[in-house]
């Protein structure tokens, strides 16, 4: 065990971890924000993803004591200080871009990480960009939708309709 | 996974007294194949000693023989957007590894050490004749990937550089199996005022390896008619479910063409 510090949507936390406990184990079960979804757990459902130093990586293939001294954001902090969501969080909802939501925390990390690089993303710019992120209710036409919206950009058929 | 403690050094020459002192102890690096080997309890080191917390392993230059030299903790992200106007090939090369959020995580180094016989990276340091620096010696590409999984690497000792020549064409074709994201088969291919290298990954049972025949042919024309008549032999490679030996074989044909008609 090693005490851990890092700063998580912008609150310092500390606390033990062991060698072997993942980030996500860690947001979940010590920090209890269970907003970060376990899916796969191997690395290629992208549930886990959350912001580490301001770039999205999933957090169950990596260790809590990796982030220390990070700066590390999760899907609870996406939304604004007075509670109400975030303009990407808003998009979802309007574009019906969730149906069971399990995925979402993590569409919404990798669209927020996609949009700080890429502003104003295409269609397929945003399609290669979520390739790690899996929705089992397939609902990606409407995800897309979604971060086009948020990205004020016009709504054209999609070219895979 | 069984558990461990986690060592973070911030030089090389601590890294390497750590794995010197543990010979249970295993080096990390972005831990994108090392984790998931440790969940599925594949492997039980006492230690895993990071190297992704040591500055002098991480960045890319240029240096004075117009070589682009890479620490070995650099991640894909940073190898993808660091050398786009350098060595366009072994960015795309990188900027296709996995997805986003791997490509954040994932070193350099560690790809190289793991040798998996369907990553890019080796094919990118066996075709650019790249040399693999270490924190004891320098070894040439063409003597440091052994077999499946197998490097020419000592116990404890640690990749920290690598130094890719540029070429004057290259071009990085990857078949990529659709659920992982690794190559089913992917050629890299360079041109050198010396003479033109084509390493295949993904197909062979023995690991990354250049195919001699092509490059005797791209030496005489380097153009993808010269390519007609020369089949790669099924005999030694990788069959699974998704892809036979005769099928990977075939694609090692296909996947030099596209690459000799990117890099013309």
């Amino acid at each position: 065990m090693a005490a851990v510090t890092m700063v998580v949507n912008g609150n310092s936390v500390s606390a033990e971890a062991e060698g072997r406990t993942l980030l996500v184990e860690f947001l979940r079960e010590t920090l209890h924000l269970t907003g970060t979804h376990v899916g796969c757990d191997t690395s290629q459902c992208g549930a886990c993803v959350v912001h580490v130093s301001g770039k999205a990586v999933k957090a169950c293939t990596m260790f809590a004591q990796e982030a220390e001294g990070a700066e590390v954001a999760t899907i609870e902090g996406m939304a604004e200080p007075d509670g109400s969501l975030s303009r990407l969080q808003q998009a979802f909802q309007d574009h019906h871009g969730l149906q069971c939501g399990f995925c979402t925390p993590g569409m919404i990390m990798s669209a927020a990480a996609l949009l700080r690089e890429n502003p104003k993303p295409d269609e397929a710019e945003i399609r290669a960009y979520l390739e790690g992120n899996i929705c089992r209710c397939t609902g990606y036409h409407n995800i897309i939708r979604a971060i086009m919206a948020a990205s004020g950009q016009e709504l054209p058929q999609l070219a895979s309709q | 996974m069984y558990s461990f403690d986690i060592e973070q050094p911030k030089t090389i020459a601590d890294a390497v007294a750590a794995l010197a002192g543990d010979e249970e102890a295993m080096a990390l690096g972005g831990g994108q194949t090392l984790i998931p080997t440790l969940k599925a309890r594949l492997a039980a080191p006492s230690r895993l000693i990071s190297l992704t917390a040591i500055p002098e392993m991480h960045g890319i230059c240029m240096d004075d023989d117009g070589r682009v030299c890479i620490g070995a903790s650099t991640t894909h992200a940073e190898v993808a957007e660091g050398v786009r106007a350098s060595y366009p090939a072994l960015s795309a090369l990188a900027g296709h590894i996995g997805d986003p959020a791997v490509r954040n995580r994932g070193t350099l180094g560690g790809s190289i050490a793991n040798n998996d016989p369907s990553a890019c990276y080796p094919a990118a340091a066996l075709g650019s004749g790249a040399t693999i620096i270490t924190n004891a010696r320098a070894i040439a590409a063409d003597d440091f990937f052994t077999g499946l999984f197998e490097t020419c690497l000592e116990e404890g000792e640690i990749i920290t550089e690598l130094r890719f020549s540029v070429p004057e064409a290259a071009s990085y074709q990857k078949f990529a199996q659709p659920a992982s994201r690794f190559a089913l088969v992917g050629v890299f291919l360079a041109r050198f005022s010396d003479g033109v290298r084509v390493a295949v990954t993904g197909a062979s049972e023995g690991g990354v390896y250049r195919w001699s025949d092509a490059e005797a042919a791209l030496n005489e024309d380097f153009s993808a008619a010269a390519l007609e008549g020369i089949a790669a032999s099924p005999q030694g490679m990788i069959g699974d479910i998704h892809a036979s030996p005769e099928y990977r074989a075939h694609l090692v044909g296909v996947m030099t063409r596209r690459a000799v008609a990117a890099a013309s």
